[in-house]
């Protein structure tokens, strides 16, 4: 592959929201980011997962590049609920 | 606003849903004549009211409003869920133009709002026949007690078992104002539109609807719902904080079906250890002295 070829590729981002933190877990949230501009998904696009588990996403191909640490809950915060924990970014060169 | 006839206050099971869900919908309640007129008069907009003002000084007697807040199901929800003379914290007309091409980041409206014990609701009326491409509202079952901040939820596209409103004219949405939601992609030809009041309680929202039913199997059952985009963990965090507030809803801290509240706050202080076992204590002496 030369240079050149390599700047025609765009980046597409999946984020998975995983039911734990274990990477085979169900997938209860999802979203795309399309840099090739092919696809415009969106905010209630789908009631659809694109994919059961984190793990599945592996398999179709995509490559994990972050996965959301665990941390512990704040002191006297330890039973509120805010933002979903089990975050995991995939990519895809397209 | 006069006290509604108790057979059009919610029951408990129906508050209890709303606790669970942080939403309550009541499908065709506004009638066909109403509807008729409301996209004219939301085209020309609702004259607007101090932040906070009574319903009776927000909208003139008459007005359109007015007549959608004294429609008796309208009326007993809105007594049950925040009681006599709400005020109106403000209003809007939302409209999701025809192929506008985007939609709203899913948000909370306001700013955080962690109020434990007491809360707004947001009266959406739509009075047309919502179908999936015109951008119905998503919202998020059981998303109202997380503690997030307006937009800062904007990353989430999609979560399994969100709502994308469809429904027949007249249906009216009541929202708990923490639940996350936003107004989907208008991919039809026709505007859609959609009539928002914002109600702050200005009583303790203290057993406010039909309480017949308090003690029915099925209020529990709704507190203990699970929704399909909780994570397992997190789903009995919800569940306790539900408990919280059905607790200061019905004004009984000992409310607590499935004990997530009671086993984490038990810590009892009555002392049943031996004095005689105090490990510290001076040993007698053979003189049957102290040493």
């Amino acid at each position: 592959m030369t240079s050149t070829q390599r700047t025609d590729l765009r980046q597409q981002v999946l984020v998975l929201y995983l039911s734990s933190s274990a990477l085979d877990s169900a997938v209860v949230g999802w979203s795309v980011y399309d840099g090739t501009g092919r696809t415009n998904p969106t905010t209630g696009d789908s009631d659809t997962p694109p994919y059961e588990t984190g793990l599945d996403a592996l398999r179709d191909g995509w490559r994990l590049i972050q996965a959301a640490q665990l941390l512990p809950p704040q002191p006297g915060h330890e039973y509120d609920v805010s933002f979903l924990k089990h975050e995991f970014f995939f990519e895809k060169l397209a | 606003m006069s006290r509604p006839h108790r057979k059009h206050l919610l029951t408990s099971v129906q508050m209890a849903r709303f606790v669970a869900h942080g939403s309550l919908r009541i499908d065709a309640v506004v009638p066909a004549e109403m509807n008729a007129l409301a996209v004219d008069v939301l085209r020309k907009g609702i004259p607007a009211a101090p932040y906070g003002a009574p319903v009776n000084e927000a909208f003139e007697e008459g007005s359109f409003a007015r007549q959608l807040l004294g429609l008796p199901e309208i009326a007993g929800a809105v007594y049950s869920l925040v009681g006599p003379e709400p005020a109106v914290d403000h209003h809007a007309v939302h409209i999701r133009r025809a192929r506008e091409g985007t939609a709203q980041n899913l948000h909370g409206d306001a700013i955080i709002d962690v109020r434990p014990d007491a809360f707004d609701v947001q009266l959406m009326y739509y009075p047309q026949e919502v179908t999936l491409d015109m951008g119905g509202t998503l919202s998020v079952p059981g998303s109202h007690l997380r503690r997030t901040n307006e937009t800062d939820t904007g990353r989430y596209q999609n979560l399994r078992g969100q709502s994308r409103l469809t429904c027949p004219a007249g249906t009216v949405v009541f929202l708990h104002h923490g639940i996350w939601h936003g107004g989907r992609r208008n991919d039809s030809v026709i505007d859609r539109y959609m009539f928002k009041i914002r109600l702050n309680p200005t009583v303790r929202q203290l057993r406010l609807w039909n309480t017949d039913d308090l003690y029915d199997p099925a209020v529990a059952a709704e507190l203990g719902r699970q929704f399909p985009w909780y994570e397992h963990a997190t789903g009995r965090l919800e569940v306790y904080n539900r408990v919280r507030l059905w607790q200061a809803l019905v004004g009984d801290d000992s409310y607590d079906p499935d004990y997530w509240v009671t086993r984490v706050t038990n810590r009892p202080t009555r002392v049943v250890a031996q004095r005689s076992l105090n490990p510290h204590a001076r040993r007698p002496t053979a003189m049957g002295e102290p040493a």
